[in-house]
């Protein structure tokens, strides 16, 4: 058997350490290694985007990251979003915008547009679809995910005023 | 995944000789978007992954205005479409890199990695060919450049031998007058594979907007990305007009070789190489405007 390495990184705010095998993925890694199962495997070939997670400032498809690659880095996942006892102004948005049905791809759609509005707090709705292609909904038509990210950003906006 | 190793080299002396010790069972990982897809998948094997993405000459990425762009080869896309310079200097590289999947894929994803894996349908190979870009490529007996433009030999093949690492990518120092494009048409608005893709760049004269020098490359329409070569000699003299570009589009049509597949018939892809073509050009000629 190949010999699992020890790898060092911080997750959600915390150190955290994990052995895992060179050919699990950091999905794998998350979901049944670490119990973070908010990262959803939908197609694992990087299609599909509902296993984003932030790795080190940019969303990747955790399934297309080797956990022996996350060695030393600072990873976001949908269970670091949300506040102390507040959920995120998108989780929020999602849920009054009805951005959602079944749910598989909404840590994904969420973590993303979470790192789309750090970098770009007034997205315009092309800015939207256009950096969120990565993440693809079965249920939505997209509308109202495009509509609670907007919502969000200017939730956003508010509270920074 | 079947069982593997995993090798993070720290120097291209390290990874050469990982690479040569191991030969065809060991596979260098950039980003890892196509290779963990395809050990998964059982497309290609190994027993040996080589992450290449702790060796600084290929993470790094230096522009001069004199010397060009020296790209390191597992640079992410997103990198590089975000430096406004680049962008400048080099528009249809960068066009390229914005639409190679989705932001998740070109947080991981790099040129090198796209060019490395040598698909027909690669959309930054036809942008690298336009530009044109060389290959600096390390292996045991030395270092050797290659022009992109003959990297490629077959669907997924290339001409790096047994213990051969793409390091750099080297594009030419850009001159005033000149521009590039690269552009795909797939059915989908992003995230989709090209049904044909067509990188053109060019350079207009001083005195008049006729053509000094063009190059046009293509994607998905040969076994590997094909290089028009005789459309970009066609066009030299000629005045940058949409009947230019339209004549260069049934040029590049005559030269297109295009298999029937899941993602379009041969003789739609030969109808869009021409549409493709005269795009790319007029968008190209816009921005050697400018």
């Amino acid at each position: 058997m190949v010999k699992k390495s020890h790898v060092t990184t911080t997750i959600n705010g915390e150190a955290v350490e994990f052995l895992c095998e060179p050919r699990q993925s950091l999905l794998e890694v998350l979901r049944d290694t670490l119990h973070l199962t908010g990262a959803k495997e939908g197609c694992n070939n990087g299609n599909c985007g509902a296993c984003t997670v932030i790795l080190d400032g940019v969303p990747v498809n955790s399934c297309l990251v080797l956990g022996v690659e996350a060695e030393g880095s600072k990873i976001t996942t949908i269970e670091g979003v949300a506040g102390e006892s507040h959920l995120h102004p998108l989780q929020q948005c999602f849920l009054e915008d009805a951005a959602l049905q079944c749910g598989i791809c909404t840590p994904g759609f969420i973590v993303a547009a979470k790192a789309l509005l750090d970098r770009n707090p007034k997205p315009s709705e092309h800015d939207i679809r256009f950096e969120l292609a990565g993440n693809l909904c079965r249920c939505t038509g997209y509308d109202k995910i495009i509509r609670a990210v907007q919502d969000a950003a200017a939730v956003l906006q508010e509270n920074r005023s | 995944m079947k069982e593997i190793e995993y090798a993070a080299a720290t120097s291209v002396d390290e990874a050469v000789g990982l690479l040569a010790a191991r030969g065809e069972k060991a596979r260098v990982m950039a980003g890892g978007t196509d290779i963990i897809v395809q050990l998964r998948e059982g497309l290609r094997d190994a027993d040996l992954i080589v992450d290449v993405k702790k060796i600084p000459e290929l993470t790094q990425y230096t522009y001069d205005p004199v010397r060009g762009l020296r790209l390191g080869a597992s640079v992410p896309c997103y990198k590089i479409y975000r430096d406004a310079k680049i962008v400048a200097a080099y528009p249809a590289l960068t066009d390229a890199a914005r639409i190679i999947g989705g932001w998740q894929i070109q947080s991981r994803a790099s040129i090198g990695g796209n060019l490395c894996n040598s698909s027909p349908a690669a959309d930054s190979i036809p942008a690298l060919i336009a530009q044109d870009a060389k290959c600096t490529i390390a292996g045991p007996n030395g270092r050797r450049t290659v022009p992109v433009a003959e990297f490629c030999t077959a669907p997924g093949r290339n001409q790096l031998a047994r213990g051969e690492l793409l390091v750099t990518i080297e594009f030419p120092p850009v001159t005033q007058r000149e521009g590039a494009s690269y552009l795909r048409f797939i059915p989908r608005n992003e995230m989709d594979i090209a049904v044909v893709g067509a990188g053109a760049w060019l350079r207009l004269n001083d005195k008049d907007d006729t053509i000094a020098a063009a190059r046009v490359a293509l994607a998905a329409v040969a076994p590997k990305p094909l290089a028009a070569t005789e459309v970009g000699a066609w066009l030299v003299g000629k005045p940058a007009t949409a009947a230019t570009f339209a004549e260069a589009g049934d040029r590049a049509r005559a030269l297109a070789k295009p298999i029937s597949d899941m993602r379009g018939p041969a003789e739609y892809r030969v109808h869009l190489v021409g549409v493709m073509t005269a795009r790319a050009f007029t968008a190209a000629a816009e921005r050697a405007k400018k």
